[in-house]
């Protein structure tokens, strides 16, 4: 069979299946980064707090995170989410059978893990980079804490932050592609399935990497006009 | 009626390093105090006091007759105990920067109806009307759509005094609003603040401009040291200085 009949759409070829998995990455990744996103609010609230045991919170989930491989840390949660669950339901229900959670859940939330990690540090440092007259200005005229931070200070750290986000999508993106070890069949699990069923390992994972290359591509466009846009009045040198 | 503004013993420490020592100072309605001193004299951080962007250690400031109420945090640093007194009494002490802090994301009117519409909660019609006539005050009305970032730092202190006066404060705070700009660009903001002062406004002003204050001020208080070394009309103060440091601050401003 030559390349495209290997592609083809139907129950001939494996053009479909590769396309449901590259729908599947993409939900994964808009999941992860929602969670990431989510997670590096408090990620970010916690390590510019001034109480040093809340900062010390922040701290290790960023140190651990981002220290230790990211397949490792799917690895950990894959396996620790469901004992910690099946922990609970026995010692609060006295419920002993095998529980088995979701793997989108379990995938969403460990490469939301990794990218809110990276995500908080994008965030704190748009936050350093926010200049203090900018908020001086903003006390001076008598708005309150609430005031700055919603007229003053979000739309600046989505300025300095965007860029940087941009990044972790696409790293977040590409991180979907660990996931492959949960069984969840995504772009890479699928083409691995394809390439052992056929044995024609190069079709498959050069497939895979088109249709990796399309989704970042397609989405760093959008980015960028969002950067575009979040820039209005900055003056580029 | 009360002073407009009223500063009573006031000291402030950053660390070991005592910056105010013991100041006050009185602003009676349609004053022009202008504060002179050399840099590092206090000048600049007894004005932040004033509106509390830097936290006095000891002392009152009274606005409109009314005591900033200030207590001790957990950790015994002295903060204000009132939040939203604060912040309504900052509504009427307006500041102007020396680096003019206009809010970059958002158009020169933009800059000037934010406090009005969001704190004050003046429609936006009415705001944006009185906000126009604002920038036609300070001459910037053609520019009322454009970002800060592509205005000459003379234009962009304009409209951050228009900015300062859209919350219609009585007392105005000039923290050196022309030490950042070319010397051509100057000009252009004295101009604009000395008609404020003939309009009768309060303002204190900290300046390097010796010209504006001789011309403009009502008083002019010269700090050294964190200490007020002399004070009085401007005539007294240039003309026949008493203290040595004044002599010396005189004579090398004149020479710089």
């Amino acid at each position: 069979m030559d390349f495209f009949e290997l592609l083809a759409f139907g129950d001939t070829g494996w053009g479909d299946e590769m396309l449901k998995g590259a729908l599947m990455t993409v939900l994964v990744s808009i999941s992860a980064m929602a969670i990431g996103l989510f997670v590096s609010v408090f990620g970010t609230m916690s390590k510019m707090s001034n109480n040093g045991f809340v900062r010390g919170i922040g701290n290790t989930y960023t140190t651990i995170v981002r220290g230790i491989p990211e397949l490792l840390v799917i690895y950990l949660l894959y396996f620790g989410l469901n004992n910690a669950v099946m922990g609970i339901a026995k010692g609060v229900f006295g419920y002993d059978q095998y529980i088995e959670l979701p793997v989108f859940l379990v995938a969403a939330i460990a490469v939301g893990l990794i990218s809110g990690a990276y995500s908080t540090e994008v965030i704190r440092g748009a936050f350093l980079a926010v200049p203090k007259g900018q908020v001086e200005a903003a006390k001076s005229v008598g708005m309150n804490k609430f005031l700055i931070f919603h007229r003053v200070l979000v739309p600046q750290v989505l300025r300095y932050a965007l860029p940087g986000l941009g990044n972790v999508w696409q790293l977040t993106l590409k991180d979907t592609a660990l996931i492959m070890v949960t069984g969840l069949v995504e772009i890479m699990r699928q083409a691995h399935i394809g390439a052992g069923s056929t044995h024609e390992p190069f079709v498959f994972y050069i497939t895979a990497a088109l249709l990796y290359l399309v989704l970042t591509t397609v989405s760093s466009q959008a980015l960028n006009s969002a950067e575009n846009w979040a820039n209005k009045g900055v003056r580029r040198a | 009626m009360a002073n407009a503004l009223e500063i009573k013993h006031l000291v402030k420490s950053f660390g070991d390093l005592e910056v105010i020592k013991d100041v006050s100072l009185t602003a009676n309605q349609g004053d022009v105090i202008c504060i002179i001193g050399s840099s590092g004299s206090g000048k600049s951080t007894l004005l932040r006091c004033i509106n509390l962007l830097e936290t006095p250690n000891s002392g009152e400031v009274w606005v409109n007759g009314e005591l900033i109420k200030m207590g001790l945090d957990k950790k015994g640093q002295p903060q204000p105990t009132d939040h939203s007194q604060v912040d309504r009494i900052r509504t009427k002490l307006a500041m102007v920067f020396q680096s003019f802090n206009l809010w970059s994301h958002m158009t020169v009117l933009q800059n000037v109806i934010e406090a009005p519409i969001h704190v004050q909660k003046i429609n936006k019609t009415e705001a944006t009307k009185q906000g126009l006539e604002l920038l036609a005050k300070v001459g910037i009305t053609e520019k009322a759509n454009q970002y800060p970032s592509s205005l000459s730092g003379g234009q962009q202190q304009r409209v951050a005094i228009a900015r300062a006066l859209a919350i219609n404060p009585d007392i105005l705070l000039f923290d050196e609003p022309t030490s950042s700009l070319d010397p051509e660009l100057v000009g252009e903001v004295l101009k604009v603040m000395k008609s404020l002062a003939e309009e009768g406004r309060t303002m204190i002003v900290v300046t390097h401009e010796m010209g504006f204050a001789r011309e403009v001020a009502s008083k002019v208080v010269f700090l050294h040291n964190g200490h007020i070394e002399e004070q009085g009309a401007p005539d007294e103060v240039f003309n026949s200085p008493k203290s040595e440091r004044l002599k010396q601050f005189l004579a090398s401003s004149l020479e710089g």
